[in-house]
């Protein structure tokens, strides 16, 4: 067959994406009903009310300063979008690679009649939704409590979409054309290795030196020497060839009522050119690229240092404990993008310590007692929501990963329990330490006492084993078998209701214990002696009661739920 | 070796499998065929113990695979249609992971992996990992994987897609001496010629029930078919005179 053939439109090309989605949430209304719906709306209706409220409670603040009001609006609306420019380009990039060059249906799209314009722009918006849609849902409040606050009118909603959708477009192309000239050096695999490294090392890097240099401090007039210089920081703009500083400009000059088109003439040409050079380069180097995408696993594992190392250790357990233990250990080490996230968590880590070394509890003057129990009392509510993140991102898929094998794992006589055994272990030792090391430095650091010393550490042990349980007893009632990617598992509705309880499990045993030291803690003020009564155990006994409760409830309710899996 | 009896499977309203029974001897090699959707594979699954029947019961050995689960899947080996794998483990650590799950190990289990990854010409990739495998390669493995425990049972869904002839070949020759040795075997295959060399006996599903079970000349005789090639009887007893029209539709 010979002359040109007829293209299909972009809608055609994306049509069975739209429809797998429709499909997925059909599914999900029907499996779940209503009443999924209804928490997932109003969890986001809080979060959203959440933003709005403290967003709109600074700018109320702001309007008050006379001159610097709109000022400093401006400068946090720049650094709100700058940060969300950031975290796009990083999440376009590794998005990009997925769409453009591992997705299944590149074999069907390449090996069909369809041209490399219509390719490019159905993989770019594709790419683009993936990326995008949690920045522009958490833009619509920040940009709503800028709106109500500054009276931009209906008009300003619009406007606002005008503005956004450059925005979010041009990480999206930058992302999309640095991936493609990754994978031109490197395979495609390698490539998914590297950025996941590179992408979380510089989220990492950028969270620990923002922290580090201790931003609040910029934050105080009086840290500069006249209001001149303050106002001259101010205005400078912070990075004015980037797309988050023309946004900036055009929302707050439409907010001030003085609307100045060139900032979105500059968002829309550069996007317009960016898509134009993009789709250039895609039709120089995608069919190479896409070629090498193909190849390229990692070579020659032995694994025997796993063997010499962590299998001696297991040693005095049954072989088929053993050998699960190890091969999970093994997979979660040799996929980049699972052990890649180690780096941000230990930044993360850092950046928690390094807020409790600062709080200003210590200054010279005699410590006050009572703030320093507070804080480490609170610190075990707080400690014990960075735990639930951790299970959530490790632990709660742990199921869901198995789900391709369980062919495997049903057949052959392995016990369900020792599966869950092995699950709940591998999860919960790393946890553990963590735990202990957490709560234990922050309270080195706080110089707490040795009462306060042992409850926390206690409590966090007990809340540990209830997190964990939580987190495998969720992810078997509540199984993502379907999705590849270990990292989109705990952002599913199981993942929401898992922190949704664990918030509430920290909620009681910190109450149930608050009335424990409570006592302790006016025993010390009032320098009476400490004596730990049966009104104290019995809140001891309460707390422990909670998280014994919370630890073998999930892990039988998530027994029951695997026995119950079809294939 | 094989029992199932009134094994029914419903997926809501749908009957993938209709109160099937049937028996599978020691020492036989047993075909099972049907039409794409005739309740094969959901089958195959229930006696391998990873779907439950919804109604009926599998026993292999005289263990119910859903009452008594671990002695009855000690003596089984499965081999699905689907090569799903961990991609981050090596060949070699696979197997070893698998033998673990029958609770065997050792250096009993490390000679049997050399000689399974020997056997299925995979010798020179046992360190690579299983994502750097071939479609064919990962059947191989995991063919290996349902033999590492000596089973006394093997149950197979489509064994031959993927492989090259010689593994094909290879893989004939393996069941026939396992069942020549006692074992036994049951095996999905749309493949009918395989199917006529292989099988002492075959059943025929469709639309989740048994419509034709025995030797191929048991059926010839049961259904009037002559000296006819086990695929006319196939296509007679699943309505597969349609094929006809297709070459219609094919020839333009």
């Amino acid at each position: 067959m010979t002359g040109t053939t007829v293209q299909p439109s972009l809608w055609h090309v994306l049509q069975p994406k739209w429809r797998t989605v429709r499909q997925r949430l059909r599914e999900a209304r029907e499996r779940g009903g209503w009443g999924r719906l209804t928490i997932l709306v109003t969890v986001g209706g809080l979060f959203w009310l959440g933003v709005y409220g403290v967003l709109f409670r600074i700018l109320k603040y702001f309007r008050g300063v006379e001159e610097l009001g709109p000022l400093l609006a401006g400068k946090l609306l720049g650094l709100v979008l700058l940060a969300f420019v950031s975290i796009l380009i990083l999440s376009n990039v590794i998005t990009a690679l997925s769409s453009f060059f591992l997705a299944k249906d590149l074999d069907l799209l390449v090996s069909a009649p369809v041209d490399w314009l219509r390719l490019y722009l159905a993989k770019l918006w594709e790419t683009v939704i993936h990326s995008s849609w949690m920045v522009a849902l958490m833009i619509v409040p920040i940009l709503a409590a800028f709106g109500v606050s500054y009276r931009g009118g209906l008009l300003f909603i619009p406007y606002a979409v005008l503005t956004i959708a450059p925005m979010l477009l041009l990480p999206a192309v930058v992302g999309a054309a640095l991936t493609l000239i990754l994978v031109n050096v490197f395979p495609a695999r390698r490539t998914r290795d590297l950025l996941s490294i590179i992408a979380l090392g510089a989220a990492g890097g950028v969270i620990l030196v923002f922290r580090l240099i201790r931003p609040e401090q910029l934050a105080r007039p009086e840290g500069f020497r006249n209001l001149l210089d303050f106002i001259t920081v101010l205005r400078t703009p912070t990075s004015p060839f980037l797309p988050s500083e023309w946004a900036t400009k055009a929302i707050m000059s439409f907010l001030r009522g003085s609307v100045d088109p060139m900032p979105l003439l500059l968002l829309w040409t550069t996007a317009a050119a960016f898509v134009t050079f993009g789709a250039l380069l895609h039709r120089e180097l995608f069919a190479t690229g896409f070629t090498k995408a193909q190849e390229g696993a990692e070579r020659f594992v032995r694994g025997t240092l796993w063997r010499w190392t962590v299998g001696s250790l297991l040693r005095p357990l049954p072989v088929a404990k053993r050998e699960f233990v190890l091969k999970d250990i093994k997979l979660f080490f040799r996929d980049t993008t699972q052990w890649s996230q180690l780096i941000l968590l230990a930044v993360l880590v850092v950046v928690y310590v390094f807020n409790i070394k600062a709080l200003p509890l210590h200054r010279g003057e005699p410590v006050g007692f009572f703030y320093v129990n507070l804080v480490s009392f609170l610190n075990l509510g707080l400690a014990g929501f960075v735990l639930a993140s951790i299970a959530a991102r490790f632990i709660f898929p742990a199921v869901s990963l198995e789900g391709r094998q369980m062919w495997l794992l049903r057949s052959s006589p392995l016990d369900l329990k020792a599966l869950l055994w092995s699950k709940y272990w591998v999860g919960t030792v790393p946890l553990l330490v963590m735990a202990l090391l957490l709560t234990g430095i922050t309270n080195v650091l706080l110089e707490v006492s040795s009462f306060m010393m042992v409850v926390s550490l206690a409590t966090i042990c007990a809340l540990t084993f209830a997190i964990s349980a939580l987190a495998l007893g969720y992810g078997a009632l509540y199984p993502q078998f379907e999705t590849e990617n270990a990292a989109q598992i705990p952002t599913s509705f199981g993942g929401l209701v898992f922190m949704m309880t664990t918030v509430a499990l920290l909620g009681a045993v910190i109450l149930a214990l608050s009335q424990a030291v409570y006592t302790y803690v006016r025993a010390v003020y009032e320098g009476r002696p400490v004596v730990i009564d049966a009104r104290m155990i019995g809140w001891f006994a309460v707390a422990a009661l909670v998280c014994a409760a919370a630890t073998a409830i999930p892990l039988k309710v998530g027994l029951k739920r695997m026995e119950q899996f079809e294939f | 070796m094989i029992r199932l009896e009134n094994l029914t499977k419903h997926y809501g309203s749908f009957v993938a499998v209709d109160d099937i029974s049937m028996s599978v001897p020691r020492g036989l090699l047993h075909g099972f065929l049907g039409p794409n959707g005739a309740g094969k594979t959901t089958t195959l699954r229930m006696i391998a113990g990873i779907l439950r029947p919804t109604d009926g019961r599998v026993l292999i050995g005289g263990d119910d695979v859903h009452k008594q689960p671990l002695a009855a899947k000690m003596r089984l080996g499965f081999i699905p249609d689907r090569p799903f794998v961990y991609d981050k483990l090596t060949g070699a650590e696979f197997l070893r992971f698998v033998a673990g799950l029958y609770g065997q190990e050792g250096e009993a289990i490390d000679r049997r992996i050399a000689e399974l990854l020997e056997v299925f010409e995979l010798t020179s990739w046992k360190d690579e990992l299983v994502e750097a495998y071939s479609h064919g390669m990962r059947q191989k493995l995991i063919i290996s994987s349902a033999l590492i425990h000596r089973p006394e049972v093997i149950v197979v869904d489509e064994p031959m897609v993927g492989l090259d002839p010689k593994a094909a070949r290879l893989l004939k020759d393996i069941f026939r001496q396992f069942v020549g040795k006692g074992g036994t075997v049951l095996m999905s295959t749309h493949t009918l010629e395989v199917a006529e060399a292989m099988c002492d006996r075959i059943a025929i599903i469709q639309h989740g029930k048994i419509v034709a079970e025995g030797t191929v000349p048991d059926l010839r005789r049961q259904h009037q078919a002559g000296d006819a090639s086990l695929e006319e009887l196939f296509l007679k007893l699943t309505g597969g005179a349609h094929a006809r029209e297709l070459a219609e539709v094919l020839g333009r």
